[in-house]
């Protein structure tokens, strides 16, 4: 003899979900009711097309027979009645949806598609049409920077990529501050106070005297910053 | 510039300040340096005037400038990176100022520990004050042991001094450990025949406002604009200008000699009561 029994298998496994339905609550008289239907169905035919429906009949009083012909009426606009709420037992028969309790109230949110907005193109440059003066201080640490006046004495352009000045730059300028050893610096006229390319400066002592006032580019060439005229 | 721990205690915190603007700070913190510096003393001129810096243009450092006092004081870089030396004399150095940023980047605790470490470094700690009683002038003078007034013969100036030295009796801390801010007056741009013509105030109608020693008398003069313009300390521009002989006495009494005190005006009794007003 088996002291120990055997295990049963479980052949029908219950597991509990909750779904949200939507409920129909008629009205007198129901004629009426069922015209609003049509109504919403003219206008957007297949809203109610996969959904749950439970129909609450406390606010009116029908019978069995009523009961039917609704659910009937309904099932030929094709809404499939999932169950009944606010109603006697006894009036139900078996081929009638069957009777729901313990419904709760919640709150259907229709969430309209989220349009996809338009993503603004990645920004690789910054522009200024205006002079910076003595002071002013430029960071754009996204990319280029390109001045269209001049950099006074005392400002400071700052760029994660290369720095252009149709002017005299007059100021500091520090380009490829995040590590961007290929940065470049271009100006109209070099009178700068200092300029940088990935933490590699040189200060206007440093600069060639015979540079100044001329049209130059700046670059890195290894650890060595070298400036040499443009054309 | 380093030198023993001993010595640190000789080191003079000195403050050019005024209560107007354009009376002359930078040019006599910029001078007096220079002329301290002449006589081997090693001094710092340091620029407070955040966000209108000068001083590293009438020093003629300004093309060398990397660092600046707000990045010391926030760690960017190093006190001996900020440092400038002056080329024409290796016993002065400048510490600029930052034009970018805005007077509050100074801070009282960062201002504490850049005057603690060049107090170790030099004699002299010139600090060139901004103008006013706001943040920076208030942030300039903290920390000094003397205080240089500025003034012009003008009673806007004068005025605007006295309320300075209030200041300075009041808001820095050797005021407030109850000790005394050693205050000097010094009158610039002065005009001597316009004084005479009472067209600008006497130095006895300044000093009688203010109530405080006279460090010197610098008369107007073209060499000190020339200097400015040339990016040189006038007693290092032209050592000879009678601007730059006021400045050179005015450096002499900072360190404690007593000088005839050199009145650019006719009067010769003028002078007389002003060396009794002094000594007083």
């Amino acid at each position: 003899m088996q002291l120990k029994a055997e295990p049963q298998r479980q052949l029908v496994r219950l597991r509990g979900r909750s779904y949200v339905a939507f409920v129909f609550t008629p009205s007198m008289p129901i004629m009426d009711w069922l015209a609003e239907i049509d109504a919403t169905l003219a206008r957007s035919p297949g809203f109610f097309v996969g959904r749950p429906i439970v129909l609450d009949l406390s606010a009116v009083d029908l019978s069995r027979q009523g009961i039917v012909q609704l659910v009937t009426s309904l099932s030929d606009r094709d809404i499939r009645v999932l169950g009944l709420e606010g109603v006697d037992a006894e009036r139900l028969d078996p081929r009638l949806p069957p009777l729901l309790t313990g419904g709760r109230q919640c709150v259907i949110e229709q969430v309209p598609p989220r349009k996809e907005e338009p993503k603004p193109a990645p920004v690789a440059s910054l522009l200024i049409d205006t002079p910076v003066r003595s002071g002013q201080c430029v960071v754009f640490t996204e990319g280029d920077v390109t001045v269209l006046g001049s950099v006074g004495s005392g400002a400071e352009i700052v760029a994660g990529g290369s720095i252009h000045v149709y002017g005299t730059l007059r100021g500091r300028a520090m380009a490829g501050i995040n590590g961007k050893a290929d940065a470049r610096i271009f100006c109209q006229r070099i009178e700068a106070e200092l300029l940088a390319i990935d933490g590699y400066y040189q200060t206007a002592e440093d600069i060639d005297e015979t540079l100044r006032g001329q049209a130059v580019q700046a670059w890195l060439d290894g650890d060595n910053m070298k400036i040499t005229p443009l054309n | 510039m380093e030198r023993g721990e001993g010595e640190a205690e000789m080191a003079k915190v000195v403050v050019v300040t005024s209560g107007k603007g354009g009376v002359g700070k930078t040019t006599t913190t910029a001078a007096l340096g220079a002329a301290l510096a002449q006589r081997g003393e090693r001094v710092v001129v340091v620029d407070f005037d955040v966000g209108l810096r000068n001083l590293d243009l009438i020093m003629g450092a300004e093309r060398r400038v990397v660092f600046d006092l707000i990045n010391v004081i926030q760690g960017v870089a190093k006190l001996s990176q900020a440092l400038i030396r002056d080329k024409r004399l290796e016993n002065l150095w400048l510490l600029p100022a930052s034009q970018t940023r805005d007077k509050d980047a100074l801070t009282e605790a960062g201002v504490e520990r850049v005057i603690a470490d060049l107090r170790t470094k030099f004699d002299w700690i010139l600090c060139d004050s901004p103008a006013g009683i706001e943040r920076g002038a208030t942030l300039a003078m903290r920390y000094a042991d003397e205080a240089i007034i500025v003034t012009n013969p003008e009673v806007s100036s004068v005025r605007d001094s006295d309320r300075i030295i209030g200041m300075l009796d009041s808001k820095t801390v050797k005021a407030e450990s109850g000790e005394r801010v050693t205050k000097h007056v010094l009158i610039t741009r002065y005009d001597a025949g316009r004084a005479a013509r009472g067209e600008m105030l006497s130095i006895d109608d300044i000093l009688e406002i203010l109530a405080t020693p006279l460090l010197g008398i610098i008369p107007e003069s073209q060499d000190v604009l020339r200097a400015s313009n040339v990016g040189s300390p006038v007693t290092l521009n032209n050592a000879a200008s009678v601007a730059a002989r006021a400045y050179a006495d005015a450096a002499r009494r900072l360190c404690g000699e007593t000088i005839a005190m050199m009145v650019p005006a006719e009067r010769k009794r003028f002078m007389d009561r002003l060396l009794g007003r002094r000594a007083a």
